[in-house]
């Protein structure tokens, strides 16, 4: 049971460090691959989740949602060069059932700029549930519930 | 009064790039705009519907709190303590019967007024307060405040006219047109921008720029400069000022191949579109409204996503920008989900409106340097009476002309 539970916890791990690093990375190409095609994926400020009021700075209900995103952000949205390095800690396995975990945890991105100065552009938790989909685990759910709820000038990337 | 003008000339086609840094014109403003003849948005009724509940936000510079008294009335004031001058209310939100400084408790009801002073008549020998001490007179700074439709709004003038008539009637109808009945709260998003206010307040005054800078429109097809508009300020000092981008079916996508503008691109199509429904629920059929009441608010409709926007200055470079979200209490769930889907388009990460924030820094930038060269402001100077285009600068001119009159910077304030 206990080598179970550690294996849940490296399959989560794994999944979330490559999917931090496809952002990080700018392989954000890859980014809707994480999701299954019906999901959820949001950004929403904890002084609203807090509060049980809907309303986010993000929100894919849908995998088509989430490529629209990428496209717009290639070909559309103008916002300056900039780097996310995200940091997670904290991870909390919550409900692990055969194909299935939920699970939770704390998110810091640091942004750099183009004049090269870094800053903590943003912390928070994720919630998160995922599902194993054709031999691989993918994102049914990713909430990610942020602190920070100052955004500094626009928020572009995902994170 | 000025020896020399701020501004090189008085129909605002020239703007001082001092005016977007300058901390003397920053504290100016502070007197003449945020404490002088105006009125600020604080928030929504709907954000304080029970008694006791309670906001904190600003005018201008000064924390102020809004709440709502026992019998159901709304109070404002500053949030200092009489005494020391510590900030009382530490929250954002909540909901309280009393105010209390946690520096020495000194206490104060809804309304501001001083409750309770400990120690006031002293113990064991000590005098405690004076004997001519008035708690009436100890009381927090109350401001005028005022609703309009749900709209909450306080002044520190004892002298400016209601709030109905602040708003004016060349505006009002554009208001009621949103505000048209019961309002439920969605939720806030915040955004902070190294640049200044005003830098904002022509943003939103700018139809010029709507799909030039913010290329999801025309990338995926949706507005056109083509699209029928209209576009006016308020009769009077011409601060407030409407835009509205009409739905026409008509493509003219002639218009853009012409001007080879790098925004023209038809390849891209949404997978999920749904995003860009728009459920008719106005006599006029708008894509977008966006209505600034001078100065803290602007009032959108996009799409069907709604919400009621409050600039806050942060000093001369900077800004906080605070996006209010609402449906109406009576939304069927679909359209409710509609317009939580839509905030997508807006906010800090808004598919049409990130950019923003980013030409505002650009601009803050580009100035802060060379304070004494002006930004050109031309666009549709010639046709001062065209209210139908999208291609105009006229809002912004009447924009400066109203606020150079009201900052004393005009030769007709000087008189």
């Amino acid at each position: 049971m206990r080598m179970e539970a550690l294996l849940v916890r490296l399959e989560v791990q794994e999944i979330l460090d490559a999917y931090i690093s496809a952002i990080d990375e700018d392989r954000l190409e890859d980014w809707p691959a994480f999701f299954t095609e019906e999901c959820l994926y949001e950004i929403i400020p904890k002084e609203n989740e807090d509060a049980r009021l809907p309303v986010g700075v993000m929100r894919c209900e849908n995998r088509r949602m989430i490529r629209d995103r990428v496209i717009s952000l290639r070909n559309a949205n103008i916002f300056s060069p900039a780097t996310y390095r995200h940091f997670l800690s904290g991870l909390t396995i919550k409900k692990t059932e055969t194909d299935s975990v939920e699970f939770s945890c704390n998110y810091v991105v640091i942004r750099s700029n183009q004049a090269g100065q870094s800053f903590v552009y943003q912390t928070g938790r994720y919630h998160d549930r995922i599902v194993r989909e054709e031999q691989a685990w993918r994102f049914a759910q990713k909430r990610a519930v942020f602190d920070t709820s100052r955004v500094q000038t626009l928020l572009a990337i995902p994170v | 009064m000025q020896k020399t003008p701020v501004f090189p000339c008085e129909d605002g086609s020239r703007v001082p790039y001092k005016v977007f840094s300058s901390q003397e014109i920053y504290d100016l403003e502070q007197e003449r705009i945020y404490k002088g003849p105006t009125w600020s948005f604080l928030g929504l009724e709907a954000e304080i519907p029970n008694s006791g509940d309670f906001k904190s936000t600003f005018i201008g510079d000064t924390p102020v709190v809004v709440t709502r008294a026992a019998d159901g009335s709304l109070a404002a004031w500053v949030n200092r303590c009489a005494h020391r001058g510590a900030i009382v209310c530490r929250l954002n939100r909540g909901n309280a019967k009393s105010h209390e400084c946690v520096y020495h408790q000194w206490s104060y009801d809804l309304q501001g007024n001083l409750a309770g002073v400990p120690f006031r008549r002293g113990q064991k020998g000590a005098a405690g307060m004076p004997a001519d001490f008035k708690p009436t007179e100890h009381g927090l700074k109350k401001l005028r405040v005022e609703s309009y439709r749900g709209l909450i709004f306080a002044t520190f003038s004892a002298t400016v006219g209601d709030l109905k008539t602040y708003i004016g009637p060349v505006m009002r109808p554009f208001v009621d047109r949103i505000f048209n009945r019961p309002i439920e709260y969605l939720g806030c998003t915040r955004q902070f921008s190294n640049s200044n206010w005003k830098l904002y307040v022509e943003n939103v005054k700018d139809p010029y720029h709507a799909s030039l800078l913010h290329l999801f429109h025309t990338t995926f097809n949706i507005f056109r400069v083509g699209m029928k508009a209209h576009c006016a300020s308020d009769g009077e000092l011409g601060l407030h000022s409407i835009i509205m981008a009409i739905k026409d079916q008509e493509g003219t996508e002639a218009a853009y191949k012409d001007q080879k503008i790098r925004s023209y691109d038809q390849n891209f199509r949404l997978e999920d579109e749904s995003i860009l429904a728009l459920v008719p629920e106005y006599d006029i059929v708008a894509t977008n409204h966006i209505q600034p009441i001078f100065p803290q608010l602007v009032i959108q409709q996009i799409h069907n996503t709604l919400a009621a926007r409050q600039i806050l200055p942060k000093g001369p470079n900077n800004f906080e920008l605070i996006f209010h979200f609402f449906g109406y209490a009576d939304d069927p769930p679909e359209l409710r989900a509609l317009r939580i889907k839509q905030a997508n388009l807006v906010g800090p990460a808004g598919y049409i409106s990130m950019e923003d924030t980013e030409v505002t820094e650009l601009v803050q930038n580009g100035t802060a340097s060379d304070r004494d060269a002006n930004s050109f402001v031309e666009m549709g100077k010639g046709q001062p009476d065209e209210s139908d285009t999208l291609i105009t600068e006229s809002l912004i001119r009447s924009f400066w002309t109203g606020y150079e009159k009201l900052m004393g910077f005009s030769a007709e304030a000087a008189s």
